[in-house]
């Protein structure tokens, strides 16, 4: 399969992440201290760095089916579970998830946290604030690209979506010097609910021991077929809301 | 133990999310494909994706249905 596929769809999701953590990082580091934020940040960095290695080349002693099975089956359950929450908050079901709101959020409670030196570190707050932030959406980004890198049989194209993803945050975060509220996050969260989805089905089917019609190529036909149910989810949601929320004129056809 | 308890909810709340109905449809359809595919040699390759998107709109139902 050629990697420009493998290196967008890890582009946007990495992305998604990288605006997360960017958000964090930036509402600590202008509110409190950079140097304790700077500190936590390098520390999550080296515990993925740590668990990508350790977990990386175990991976890849995994036979090809079960490794597709399990990774399949994750990814289907991820890819799901970003679909459902995308579909939910552009339907109005569930409140945008707001960068501009979020930060603020931080914000207030880094104001509101008082100063404690602590195993060398002059701001434990943001130290920990900091760590826990890059820690989590990092092991969101581990995850994506060691899965789709590996059973993709192509790291090096994984690394690189993964990589462009977050300079490109970095590099619009220093700019910007705020949080990425221009970013379209709930349509990005949607695409690659849908990428995960698709490339979950795929290789989870193929790892039970199905043989996809066209092979490869039925990748190119799954992945605009996810993404009209999820139109269509979000199409048949507006219309129950505006149903629901017209009773009495519903009725009205009802009873005609 | 209560590191331990937040260590696994951590971990429920980053694979399962917020319904693991869905967690257990799609096991359970690969598992169902796995059994056509090899016990009874039908390549089930469509069912994995109908069970998906299934368990996308039931899942989106119970969400979005009143509780009564």
């Amino acid at each position: 399969m050629n990697a420009l596929p493998l290196v967008l769809t890890v582009f946007v999701a990495c992305a998604v992440e990288a605006v997360e953590a960017l958000t964090i990082v930036l509402a600590t580091g202008i509110t409190r201290e950079w140097k304790s934020t700077f500190q936590g940040m390098a520390v999550a960095l080296v515990v993925l760095a740590v668990i990508t290695a350790a977990v990386g080349p175990a991976i890849g002693y995994l036979p090809l089916t079960a490794l597709r099975v399990v990774v399949g089956a994750l990814l289907a359950i991820f890819g799901l579970q970003w679909l459902r929450k995308a579909v939910l908050r552009a339907t109005g079901y569930k409140a945008l998830h707001d960068e501009a709101s979020a930060y603020l959020r931080e914000v207030t409670a880094a104001q509101e946290a008082a100063v404690e030196r602590r195993r060398g570190v002059s701001d434990w707050y943001s130290f920990t604030l900091a760590f826990k932030g890059v820690l989590l959406e990092g092991l969101e980004v581990v995850f994506i690209v060691i899965t789709f890198g590996d059973n993709q049989k192509n790291i090096g194209a994984a690394v690189i979506g993964a990589a462009a993803a977050i300079v490109a945050v970095t590099l619009a975060g220093i700019a910007v010097k705020a949080p990425l509220t221009k970013v379209p996050e709930n349509w990005m969260k949607l695409a690659v609910g849908v990428m995960l989805t698709s490339f979950g089905t795929f290789w989870g089917a193929e790892g039970a021991g199905v043989a996809w019609p066209g092979n490869d190529a039925a990748l190119l036909v799954l992945v605009p077929v996810v993404a009209l149910a999820a139109a269509a989810c979000i199409r048949w949601l507006r219309y129950r809301k505006v149903a629901a929320a017209s009773p009495a004129k519903e009725s009205e056809v009802v009873g005609r | 133990m209560k590191q331990l308890k937040s260590f696994g909810a951590f971990w429920y709340d980053f694979i399962i999310g917020d319904d693991w109905h869905v967690a257990a449809l799609i096991v359970a359809a690969l598992a169902l494909t796995a059994l056509l595919t090899h016990a009874a040699h039908v390549n089930a390759w469509w069912l994995l994706p109908l069970v998906a998107f299934a368990a996308l709109a039931w899942s989106l139902h119970r969400a979005t249905t009143p509780r009564k």
